[in-house]
């Protein structure tokens, strides 16, 4: 009889693990970041880049506000555009908005989150660590490869 | 019977008529790839320019100190980028495909000669051209002088920029086109390339310049 209730309510348990993870999963923000890399640097270089694609699998949407890292003493997240034959560098204001179901890709030429005051420079084959800071999602650590191109 | 017999010409050998088959064979590729090509000429991946006259010359400072005058690369292909080194984002991805385009030309890449043109002399010292040009490619020559000389190189070859002074931790930013322009062996500007042309794309049009 009672390996029976404690089955029953194992059961339960699992059931409701079942349920309530699913339900975290539906709601809010899920975030989930593939494809980071950074560009290598010169040896005298102030400033670095690196890119990644940024899925959002929730059904609310999200913010990118800001990001860390232990390889630059400032983190910012930039964009590059075209403005009519101008081409421009800002930084993002208010957060890069990653929409309920969708993928922003950072990349070269469009936004990237930008390494100012280089700790030492990238260099080729090795990885940073760097810190995506969302506002819902909160933070997402992401191991950096770096390479040329 | 006899009569009929001697009209009929000689047999000829089936090699024969394999050789000719062969042979019409090839002329026919001929035709076609000379019509093919006569139809379809080489279109360029950049903007086609038409200057009438020489891409004016100019003299700027190189960034080992150096003297460096356009009429010094004659014979070469010339391509001109303005940008500045504490950009990460567009001026490494030009200059990161301007390398992999010379590259890939394989010999023929010694008959391009790169320049980039700062347009942050304040920042972009001799000594820290050198070392970001260098990251790149050993060939690559930064070029800087003072703001007038390089407001005037800049101006003649329609290129803009201007410092924005914007609330990022870096302290001021540049905005500047992103074009890259080619002069070709003879001192004409022929082409200019977008941001974002494709390596391959820079590499095929040098080749037919080069090869031409």
């Amino acid at each position: 009889m009672s390996t029976l209730r404690s089955r029953t309510l194992i059961a339960f348990l699992l059931l409701a693990t079942i349920v309530l993870t699913s339900c975290q999963q539906a709601s809010g923000s899920k975030i989930s970041a593939s494809d980071a890399w950074g560009r290598s640097s010169p040896m005298m270089a102030q400033t670095g880049a690196m890119y990644v694609v940024i899925e959002n699998q929730g059904n609310e949407s999200d913010r990118l506000i800001g990001a860390a890292s232990d390889a630059a003493k400032t983190v910012e997240v930039h964009e590059s555009y075209m403005e009519g034959d101008m081409m421009k560098m800002r930084p993002v204001e208010g957060g890069l908005e990653i929409p309920a179901g969708g993928t922003v890709e950072l990349k070269p030429g469009g936004y990237h989150i930008m390494l100012i005051d280089l700790v030492s420079p990238l260099e080729v084959g090795t990885k940073i660590k760097v810190t995506l800071k969302f506002e819902k999602a909160g933070d997402v650590p992401l191991e950096v490869e770096i390479r040329e191109q | 019977m006899n009569v009929e017999e001697s009209t009929r010409a000689p047999k000829r050998p089936t090699w024969f008529f394999i050789l000719w088959a062969v042979f019409s064979l090839f002329l026919l590729a001929g035709i076609v790839y000379l019509a093919w090509s006569l139809l379809n000429p080489y279109s360029f991946h950049g903007v086609v320019m038409q200057s009438p006259q020489k891409a004016r010359d100019f003299t700027l400072t190189g960034h080992n100190g150096q003297p460096v005058s356009l009429k010094d690369y004659s014979g070469k292909i010339i391509l001109i980028y303005f940008g500045y080194t504490t950009c990460p984002d567009v001026c490494p991805t030009t200059l990161a495909d301007l390398h992999t385009a010379r590259e890939s030309l394989g010999q023929l890449g010694d008959q391009v000669q790169v320049f980039m043109v700062t347009v942050d002399p304040e920042r972009d010292t001799q000594a820290v051209l050198a070392d970001y040009m260098s990251h790149f490619d050993s060939s690559f020559i930064g070029l800087t002088g003072s703001p007038e000389q390089i407001a005037e190189v800049a101006t003649y070859y329609g290129i803009y920029y201007e410092r924005a002074e914007g609330n990022s931790t870096l302290g001021y930013l540049m905005d500047h086109t992103a074009t890259v322009m080619a002069i070709d062996q003879d001192g004409y500007l022929r082409l200019v390339f977008p941001f974002g042309t494709a390596a391959q794309d820079i590499a095929d049009d040098l080749n037919y310049l080069l090869e031409r």
